[in-house]
């Protein structure tokens, strides 16, 4: 049994919830071994670094600093944790000067983390790595037939230091696969869901939402999934909004890859965390507890120029 | 003022690890190109670093260019020039609310945030994010109920977040940090 230091991080412990408990979940089908770092704190999400740069370095070191000395390695489900764990890390590393105040700082609250002591990785990165994609398909006791499913990355699960193709990512595609799902390409699977954007100007927000849910309808989807709390919040509590903004009328369930994975491992959907969800995914339970007799194919639409790529819609405020 | 000791904004911008790339930029406008809410800036990140290029400390650090930066990191990987125009973005914050050219609105939600990581040493962004909408923006939260009610009824609001048991040891590590400050 391989054993990860697990940090959770503040979505995860009540808005994200349904994430917590399905990957604690999935990873004990897998054998995964999770240790909860002591008494971790917030890691600062994009607010701390957009204040003052040393305490927001010292407030993720001391995370890491926490980390039991037997392990290597830390397992982070939201992307902006994951993200800050990794960049504080690096940079640590890179620039001896901010380590040693970084630590200066730390030795406030006596700890200590020597720069490149632990690894830290993204939940998904840590599936899709540690484990091939055939040890994942036979763990699946009920695949996902006929439901159609596209990944959504968003934004810092591959960029600036991902572990996939930072603008065209596939693995979460293949996942999806191998659990027996159908597959939808979703052209704008990295493009941003606005983070915090909702709170500084809602019509932007709502713009770069309504952007993503358009396009994703038009492909017919049963749900979108992802690896990220905020992205989870944006397009699932605030798809109402939008619908009322723009007058439109989406119903995508936002799901998180370990609901649907702990689906297809044949664990119980409430334990999953189902039913958190805003819009809900209760016709994606359905066709999971009534999969078709054959998988219904879709007609192909005709592309208008055979050669052209298709091409999402344009966002409807235009450029400047 | 000899070479030397001449500090300029351009200075002050590139301080951050791996800014001095910054110089190199070419103005080919792949940032703004990338960026999903540069139809909301004042000026593109292209526009800006121009900017900050002509010295136009003012111009630059009122605009609204950076708090609009959703850190979605497509102009930091496309950039040809390799120039961390994220970080840069996060950058311009700090010198902004150093400066004192504020927005009330945007930056509150930052110091609220970070006042609640100090306090708990955890957050609650939706508790926190009900508190800032219901100060900035009183109109527009009576549309928000639904939403709200919703993460309610789902139990997935909270409107305080847990506090740590090392919240004071956490206290001094930030203390001792801000007092160290400097430039990284």
């Amino acid at each position: 049994m391989v054993r990860y230091a697990y940090y959770p991080g503040c979505s995860l412990e009540r808005n994200a919830a349904a994430y917590d408990e399905s990957f604690r979940l999935v990873a004990e089908v897998l054998g995964m071994e999770l240790v909860e770092i002591p008494d971790w704190n917030c890691c600062g999400a994009t607010e701390y670094f957009s204040l003052d740069l040393l305490p927001a370095y010292a407030l993720v070191a001391r995370n890491l600093a926490l980390v039991p000395e037997d392990l290597d390695q830390v397992v982070a489900p939201c992307s902006a944790c994951y993200y800050n764990l990794l960049k504080t890390d690096k940079n640590m590393a890179a620039y001896p000067k901010l380590a040693s105040a970084v630590n200066e700082s730390l030795a406030a609250g006596k700890l200590h983390y020597t720069p490149g002591r632990v690894r830290s990785r993204h939940a998904l990165d840590v599936i899709l790595e540690d484990f091939s994609l055939e040890d994942l398909a036979a763990h699946v006791e009920k695949p996902l037939r006929g439901i159609r499913l596209a990944a959504y990355y968003g934004c810092v699960t591959v960029r600036p230091m991902g572990h996939d193709d930072p603008e065209y990512p596939i693995r979460m595609e293949r996942l999806l696969k191998a659990l027996g799902a159908t597959v939808v390409e979703f052209s704008l699977r990295a493009n941003c869901c606005g983070g915090h954007m909702t709170q500084l100007d809602a019509e932007t927000a709502y713009e770069m939402l309504h952007y993503l849910l358009r396009n994703a309808a038009k492909l017919d989807v049963d749900a979108l999934v992802t690896a990220c709390p905020m992205c989870q919040l944006n397009l699932d509590a605030y798809q109402g909004q939008v619908n009322s903004h723009f007058g439109t009328d989406f119903h995508i369930p936002i799901l998180y890859f370990t609901q649907v994975m702990g689906l297809a491992f044949g664990i119980d959907p409430d334990a999953l965390g189902f039913g958190q969800e805003i819009v809900s995914a209760e016709r994606v339970l359905e066709k999971f507890r009534n999969p078709p007799e054959e998988e219904e194919k879709k007609p192909r639409r005709k592309r208008r120029d055979k050669d052209a790529l298709p091409m999402p819609e344009p966002l409807s405020g235009g450029g400047r | 003022m000899t070479e030397e000791t001449q500090h300029t904004f351009l200075d002050e911008v590139t301080t951050i690890p791996g800014g001095e790339r910054l110089r190199t930029c070419i103005q080919c406008g792949t940032c703004g190109g990338s960026c999903p809410s540069g139809p909301a800036m004042d000026y593109t990140p292209r526009e800006i670093f121009a900017l900050i290029m002509a010295g136009e400390r003012e111009r630059v650090l009122k605009s609204n260019t950076f708090w609009f930066c959703v850190s979605c990191y497509y102009c930091t990987i496309r950039c040809p020039q390799e120039i961390p125009i994220t970080d840069i973005m996060y950058q311009l914050k700090r010198l902004a609310i150093k400066a004192g050219y504020y927005r009330a609105s945007i930056t509150n939600f930052s110091e609220t945030f970070v006042g609640q990581i100090e306090t708990y040493g955890r957050s609650f962004e939706l508790g926190l994010a009900t508190a800032h909408y219901l100060r900035y923006h009183p109109i527009e939260s009576v549309r928000m109920s639904p939403l709200m009610l919703g993460m309610v009824t789902r139990g997935r609001m909270a409107f305080r977040p847990k506090r740590i048991r090392g919240i004071r040891p956490l206290r001094a590590i930030l203390r001792k940090a801000k007092e160290l400050g400097g430039e990284w």
